[in-house]
């Protein structure tokens, strides 16, 4: 099929940035999206044109390294995946497909399609872990935990971290992502100890961070590709509220 | 040259224990005057950098990616196997050693397996305490499930996502590291060359991603954890950034390479669709419980699948391997799914693919149950495909999935070169010639948590520790090599991009080093890929420059190493006049057609040496000796 795609193309950080057109013959319904961005790469470079910078990793929507924003959707149209496991098939000859990074403030464009998410890392580092050394661990047996209870921590725990939550935020806020980790361990005993703590460093990073805030408008739920539900934020919120509330100064 | 292996004497299961109290250790109050620099973040770099931060060392680590959460090991679908005995079926430490053994058809080392299968009971402990939520049963202990080569239940799993629950719990452990401030995590970070100081490794030259600066970087000791080089042949399971480059580069500056052509491929993948293709995706084994795997008894069959009568159907596992059918090993179902396809009985686009069948099992268990069971996996194919497979069977072909060989390494997980240090799937240590299903992640872990932090400091505590500065020479030499390299790169200007290159290298390693090999074919690659090489370094187009974000760039210096990796990979398979494992030589076969093991000749560690550009590789030797499992053939008829 024959393709018109209208991608954002900037060179760096200062740089204002603006959408470019590309007409992209002979693209396979069977290749996924970003492939087709590798034919067109191929054909700029061929050209001795800059190629179109876009991250991507693992291509099996696990990594969470994929970052594009197509007609307006974090990852796309397809419900529950991300931009690498979107295939061709969705399109049709003559289409026209606008293709853009995340765009928050604290989400900066590194270049094209790239953005800089380091800022998920610090809200990580200011607390997203159970404080235990290697090898003083007992029996891993030695703590049952009920199964719904396990199952739960799991979904969500699967975040992949990937920002669509934020970049379908119009507030641009990372309440799902930060919720996903302090739901998970907030579910299990071993998050306990640092529970009060844990919630109130998180999200005092997200706000450092420049995220904005929530509305309840479920936007990121709908983007979420691993369908992270937002009971976790509610659930958060109630947990802030609480170790804000009793935690000692 | 002489490798010694450094495995401790007395009985095997003492071996470890004996080895942890040889080894010297450094003062606690010390142990922050060492800087040990680790290249990758997965599995194996997350959790080393992690345990040697905790223990008070002084930690920088590197990673390509742009977080240390998203490096390959996340991807890891099955589980992670432990010797626990939760489920009081018979396991045991020696029983876990002895399946491993014998699942890598006995070509590893017995005291490094012995050690793997001790330590894995610690890991679950560790990862539960981390907050990793593993599958429970309801009343709240922990669940495990059946994996290939054996016969316990011994894998623990976190639905289909093991990975990425138990990268995501090292990445916690590092980032309270980060933030106390014991490790310096450095994202989008390419290690480029290793700096060797007086013949130790002492230092790293880096690429920033992002800015295209080198940097120098001087530590006491250096880790590789950049996992394995499954990508030589392009399409692979692998994420599309896994290279080669920091190995092979370590490689060039004096780190053996064992047995390069010991690559496993994975019998169940998604078949290739066209020349588009970037990558391959797996389909986890389990579907092989009730999928019957099939092809039509007719060469060129073009009907579709609905149309082909029962008996025109060749359920050519089920009559070849009765009694293991549609759940033989991973080696044996990829050659024999090879085998159907080179005789034109192959289905789908290029006659490249073989049929997984569910419509027996739907009318046994009902949709609903099948659903329940492989439910995220179906949809999954569906969404690559197209198709739906409870209605038309899964098209799957084999795909290159995980590399066993890798830098040479001793008990101590220390290379060739003094202080540099290789642990996860980088190093060859402990699968042999063949993994067998969720040992990988068991592996990469116990490097990380439990073996690295003690045998690290045995280095430190062994050699005076001498200052180094970026400023000595050896930092401006190794920086100026890297830099005349990557000017090479940019300075060809010809007319093919990095991947068409890779695309081609790709297909010639697969089709003449790949499932299947030959003396004929060996030696056809190893007369192709210099021809290819020097097409590379004559037509290469790379846009841009050094000094900016250029992933074209990034990936031509990938590529131009793989081009060099994959001609000793090559020699390696040559070399191997037998047939073990993965590594199958046509010459070599029982009169059925199966392996050939020629353990009077070929029980050793083939250790290759860097003998300079455009020098023949030397060959150096590690016996290997079995005093604990019997060397045996692998039947599984």
């Amino acid at each position: 099929m024959k393709l018109t795609l209208h991608i954002w193309r900037q060179k760096g950080p200062s740089d204002p940035g603006r959408m470019v057109p590309y007409v992209l013959d002979d693209v396979s319904e069977h290749s996924s999206f970003l492939e087709m961005l590798d034919q067109l790469n191929e054909e700029l470079i061929t050209k001795g044109e800059d190629p179109v910078a876009f991250d991507s990793d693992c291509r099996e929507g696990i990594c969470g390294t994929c970052s594009v924003v197509i007609d307006g959707r974090p990852h796309g149209p397809w419900k529950a995946t991300t931009a690498c496991q979107l295939h061709m098939r969705q399109y049709h000859d003559g289409d026209e497909i606008w293709v853009e990074p995340w765009r928050a403030k604290a989400f900066p464009v590194v270049k094209d399609l790239v953005v800089d998410r380091s800022a998920f890392d610090r809200i990580q580092q200011a607390g997203g872990y159970v404080s235990v050394n290697t090898g003083s661990a007992p029996d891993a047996n030695a703590l049952p935990i009920g199964k719904e209870t396990a199952d739960l921590a799991f979904d969500a725990a699967h975040c992949i971290g990937c920002g669509a939550c934020v970049a379908a935020c119009k507030n641009a806020s990372a309440m799902l992502f930060v919720s996903a980790k302090v739901g998970q361990l907030a579910l299990l005993p071993q998050g306990q100890p640092e529970r009060q703590r844990r919630v109130l460093a998180m999200v005092e990073q997200m706000d450092r961070e420049g995220f904005g805030n929530c509305t309840n408008q479920y936007e990121c739920e709908a983007a979420c590709p691993k369908q992270i539900p937002v009971d976790f934020i509610r659930s958060m919120n109630r947990d802030w509220l609480g170790s804000a509330l009793w935690s000692r100064p | 040259m002489e490798l010694d292996s450094k495995v401790p004497g007395g009985p095997i299961a003492e071996k470890w224990d004996r080895h942890r109290f040889e080894l010297k250790l450094v003062n606690p109050a010390n142990k922050r005057k060492f800087r040990v620099l680790v290249v990758g973040s997965g599995l194996a770099g997350a959790s080393a950098s992690a345990s040697l931060a905790e223990l008070g060392y002084d930690v920088d680590c590197f990673c390509f990616q742009d977080s240390s959460r998203r490096a390959h090991s996340i991807a890891a679908q099955g589980g992670i196997n432990a010797a626990k005995n939760y489920q009081n079926d018979g396991d045991s430490v020696h029983r876990l050693f002895y399946d491993t053994v014998k699942g890598g058809d006995y070509r590893s080392r017995e005291a490094n397996v012995y050690r793997l299968a001790q330590v894995s009971v610690d890991i679950i402990d560790q990862c539960v305490a981390q907050g990793v939520p593993f599958a429970r049963e309801y009343g709240g202990h922990l669940a495990n499930r059946s994996f290939g080569g054996a016969q316990v239940s011994r894998t623990f799993y976190a639905r289909g996502a093991t990975g990425q629950q138990l990268l995501l719990g090292a990445y916690g452990a590092l980032n309270r590291q980060v933030k106390a401030g014991k490790v310096r995590m450095h994202p989008r970070t390419e290690m480029l060359d290793v700096v060797l100081v007086d013949g130790h490794a002492r230092g790293l030259v880096t690429r920033d991603l992002v800015t295209g600066r080198l940097e120098r970087w001087a530590g006491d000791a250096v880790v590789l954890a950049t996992g394995g080089y499954g990508n030589v042949f392009f399409l692979s399971t692998n994420a599309v950034g896994c290279n080669v480059t920091a190995t092979w580069r370590a490689h060039k500056r004096g780190a053996c390479f064992a047995n390069p052509c010991f690559t496993q491929i994975h019998p169940t993948c998604i078949p290739v669709a066209g020349e588009h293709q970037s990558k391959l995706t797996l389909m986890s084994e389990s579907l092989r419980n009730d999928g019957r795997i099939w092809v039509p008894k007719q060469k060129g069959d073009a009907r579709p699948p609905s149309q082909i009568p029962e008996g025109e159907r060749d359920y050519y596992l089920e009559r070849m391997y009765p009694s293991f059918g549609n759940l033989s090993p991973r080696d044996i179902s990829s050659r024999a799914a090879k085998k159907v396809c080179d005789e034109g009985r192959g289905v789908g686009p290029g006659g490249l693919g073989v049929y997984l069948d569910f419509k027996d099992a739907i009318a046994r268990l009902g949709r609903d149950v099948i659903e329940q069971r492989y439910g995220n996996l179906f949809e999954m194919y569906e969404r690559i495909t197209g198709e739906d497979p409870y209605a038309v069977p899964m098209r799957i072909f084999p795909a290159s999935h995980y590399t066993m060989g890798g830098l040479w390494v001793d008990y101590n997980l220390m290379s060739t070169v003094p202080g540099l240090h290789v642990i996860g799937e980088a190093n060859f240590s402990d699968h042999g010639a063949n993994r067998l299903g969720a040992s990988a992640l068991m592996q990469g872990l116990a490097d990380g948590y439990f073996v690295l932090p003690y045998t690290i400091g045995h280095y430190f505590a062994s050699h005076p520790r001498q200052a180094v500065s970026t400023d000595d020479a050896a930092f401006a030499e190794t920086e100026a090599r890297v830099r005349a390299q990557q000017d090479r790169l940019l300075g060809i200007q010809g007319r093919r991009s990095p991947m068409s290159f890779h695309k081609e290298l790709g297909k010639l390693v697969w089709d003449d080093c790949g499932m299947s090999r030959n003396r004929a074919g060996l030696e056809r690659a190893l007369a192709r890929i210099p021809a290819l090489r020097d097409e590379f370094w004559s037509d290469l187009k790379v846009t841009g420059s050094g000094q900016e974000f250029n992933q074209c760039l990034e990936r031509a210096g990938r590529v131009a190493d793989f081009m060099e990796f994959a001609e000793l990979m090559v020699r390696d398979a040559l070399n191997r006049e037998e047939s073990c494992g993965a590594h199958y030589r046509e010459e070599h076969v029982m009169p059925d057609g199966e392996a050939r093991r020629d353990d009077e000749n070929f029980c050793y560690v083939a250790a290759w040496r860097h003998k300079g550009d455009g020098e023949p590789a030397e060959l150096v030797k590690e016996p290997l000796s079995f005093e604990n499992v019997k060397l045996a053939t692998r039947s599984y008829k």
